[in-house]
């Protein structure tokens, strides 16, 4: 969770500071939903995201320096400088790709999950979208199919309020995302999403009922989108002490470091330690994307169609 | 080489049997296909020779072809059935913001071998909503390839080409040529995706042409051999990869081109092809470039109405006249 907030943070800084090019969008304050799912998850399990992606890549393992390079533009990025922000992805962890469109990953998954299921390995497939997502017909589509077939899938709605600048009350005819989990006969969970351990058990629970073939799961991680929908967003739409009220006490890292305090399984000394490593880690990833070369405008060309 | 003659259906089957047999991550999705081989029998067999890898779905063409996606990235080659060609438009993000860019914006990390099968075309009095074609959307999707057949030579030869191929293949079959006859080899053989044929040779003028296309100009050709001009058909049976050079070769010949069509005129294949012949074969052309194609408007139900709006042969042979000054 730390080397995600600390990414997204870098990410923020550098943006601001024109050194990333085009739009980005930050998962500030739902870090225990990318990090708590995805730490139940193995290697080989598949996991699409959304344009809100960067901590579900973090969190399935991806390369910090290659990320970072990926949002600089650069020719050492994971796609070479032609995906960005919203479409990277490392298919040699599972990551079947970031997706620029919203609700776009709930087919994909569905085909993954079918795909586990014909070549019958015990995988499991992850889709993480956002509550603006749930309303697009695609998402009736894919989670009724994946209901009829009991494909090992988990559809995450990362319901964190605000449907880019539409209020959760203004788009949705449900407060409670998981209830529409009932219309498709698969079990729907409510998770306080800013609380790790919440998070882990639910999955951990839902990864398993999909490896023994017992279907999907519909999971709503309830949190909150800090920054804007993307860096640069004006934010007419909310106030600063709606904010706030989601800072502090219930930042989910700061819950999390307030447990493992308590428990003695995490002292001060330690907590800047973790800090200091990531932010030395952060750090080489910016060097190194900093350092790299643009890709060359004729590798615009390239990656389009492969040879058989 | 054993030749025997056969349908498009019964060749597309046939070529369907041989490749599933040989790699047996090859599996068809879609609507209503097991209990009737397909609504249009095109499937024949497969349900009883391949069980649990010719698969009913939902009516979810977005799902459908997503799944389509997801397969195809994580080791499988799907062949989605997309029942009417025209439902395309329910599964238009799939296809066109998923499959044709998928492997283009992760930098070419993935390959997404799929083909969808899209049955097109008008003339069954199907009306609007079953009759178009509508191959060019795609072909003016990077990413993408478009296969169009004609005879059922050409659909085993292709949809074989199609199923191998580590890429993304629109593959639309007529519906009023399933039934059409002509002869298939027995063998396993494979038509390059991007390879034009020349069907019939002639000197005066180039017939450009797929799918139904292809058989408008087999008439007016012979009705045109009876007015002393001779043409020659092209049969592109790929728009994209496009065999320019077939095309070249057939105009730096004749002098002269026709493209014709199904699909309405307007931003039609055609155009397309008559632009890049003015811009390649400016020197080669003695004539205008005519365009056959439907007139634009949507697909009328009633048979006079529908007969009028699509192309005829009379429209290919007026349309060499005109251009040959005969």
């Amino acid at each position: 969770m730390v080397t995600v907030r600390q990414f997204e943070t870098m990410a923020g800084e550098y943006f601001a500071a024109g050194k990333i090019p085009g739009f980005i969008h930050l998962s500030i304050g739902q870090e225990a939903s990318s990090v708590g799912v995805c730490s139940c998850l193995r290697p080989d399990d598949y996991v699409i995201t959304t344009h809100r992606g960067h901590g579900h890549m973090i969190a399935k393992g991806a390369d910090l320096k290659r990320m970072a390079a990926e949002l600089f533009g650069k020719k050492t990025g994971y796609c070479k400088g032609k995906g960005g922000s919203m479409h990277i992805a490392d298919f040699s962890i599972g990551i079947l790709g970031a997706n620029g469109v919203v609700a776009g990953g709930l087919p994909i998954i569905t085909g993954a999950g079918l795909s586990i299921k014909m070549r019958k390995t015990d995988q499991v497939a992850v889709c993480f979208f956002g509550d603006g997502a749930t309303n697009r017909g695609p998402v009736h589509e894919a989670m009724n199919m994946a209901a009829i077939w009991k494909l090992p899938v988990l559809f995450v709605v990362e319901n964190n309020q605000w449907s880019s600048t539409t209020p959760l009350k203004d788009s949705c005819s449900v407060v409670d995302l998981y209830k529409r989990a009932a219309g498709y006969n698969m079990p729907g969970e409510k998770v306080d999403g800013n609380d790790i351990l919440s998070v882990r058990k639910v999955t951990a629970k839902a990864v398993d009922r999909a490896r023994a073939g017992e279907g999907p799961t519909f999971i709503e991680n309830k949190t909150y989108r800090i920054k804007g929908h993307f860096e640069g967003d004006p934010q007419k739409y909310r106030t600063e002490e709606e904010v706030k009220s989601w800072q502090d006490e219930k930042d989910p890292l700061n819950r999390f470091s307030r447990v493992l305090f308590k428990k003695r399984f995490l002292s001060r000394k330690l907590a800047d330690q973790i800090l200091a490593e990531v932010q030395s880690k952060l750090n080489e990833a910016v060097t190194f994307a900093e350092n790299s070369p643009f890709p060359e405008p004729e590798d615009a060309l390239t990656d389009l169609y492969i040879d058989s | 080489m054993t030749e025997r003659i056969l349908s498009s259906s019964a060749a597309l089957a046939e070529a369907l049997h041989e490749e599933m047999r040989r790699d047996e991550t090859i599996f068809i999705l879609g609507e209503d296909l097991v209990s009737h081989a397909g609504i249009f029998g095109q499937f024949k067999g497969i349900p009883e020779n391949f069980p649990g890898r010719i698969i009913d779905t939902p009516i979810s063409e977005a799902c459908i072809a997503g799944c389509g996606v997801g397969a195809a990235l994580t080791g499988m080659r799907p062949i989605i059935d997309f029942h009417f060609s025209d439902f395309v438009t329910c599964g238009m993000d799939e296809l066109c913001n998923q499959a044709a860019k998928i492997r283009y914006m992760s930098g070419g990390q993935v390959k997404l071998p799929m083909v969808v099968w899209c049955p097109d075309g008008a003339g069954l009095r199907a009306a609007a909503q079953h009759s178009q074609s509508l191959e060019a959307w795609f072909v003016h999707t990077p990413g993408l390839k478009v296969v169009v057949p004609s005879d059922p030579h050409d659909v085993k030869g292709l949809i074989k080409a199609a199923i191998r191929d580590d890429n993304p293949v629109m593959f639309f079959q007529h519906k009023k040529l399933f039934a059409k006859e002509g002869p298939v080899p027995e063998d396993d053989y494979v038509i390059s995706l991007g390879q034009a044929a020349v069907k019939r040779e002639g000197k005066d003028v180039s017939l450009l042409c797929y799918g139904a296309g292809y058989y408008l100009c087999l008439e007016a050709a012979e009705a045109l051999r009876q007015m002393e001009i001779d043409a020659e058909i092209v049969d592109l049976r790929t728009l994209k990869p496009l065999d320019m050079e077939t095309v070249a070769a057939s105009i730096s010949k004749t002098h002269r081109a026709v493209i014709v069509h199904e699909a309405c005129r307007t931003g039609g294949f055609g155009a397309e092809l008559a632009a890049r012949i003015q811009d390649e074969l400016f020197d080669e052309v003695d004539a205008p470039v005519k365009r056959v194609g439907a007139k634009d408007v949507p697909i009328p139900f009633s048979p006079p109405m529908e007969d009028f709006v699509l192309p005829s042969v009379r429209d290919v042979i007026e349309a060499a006249r005109a251009i040959t000054y005969r």
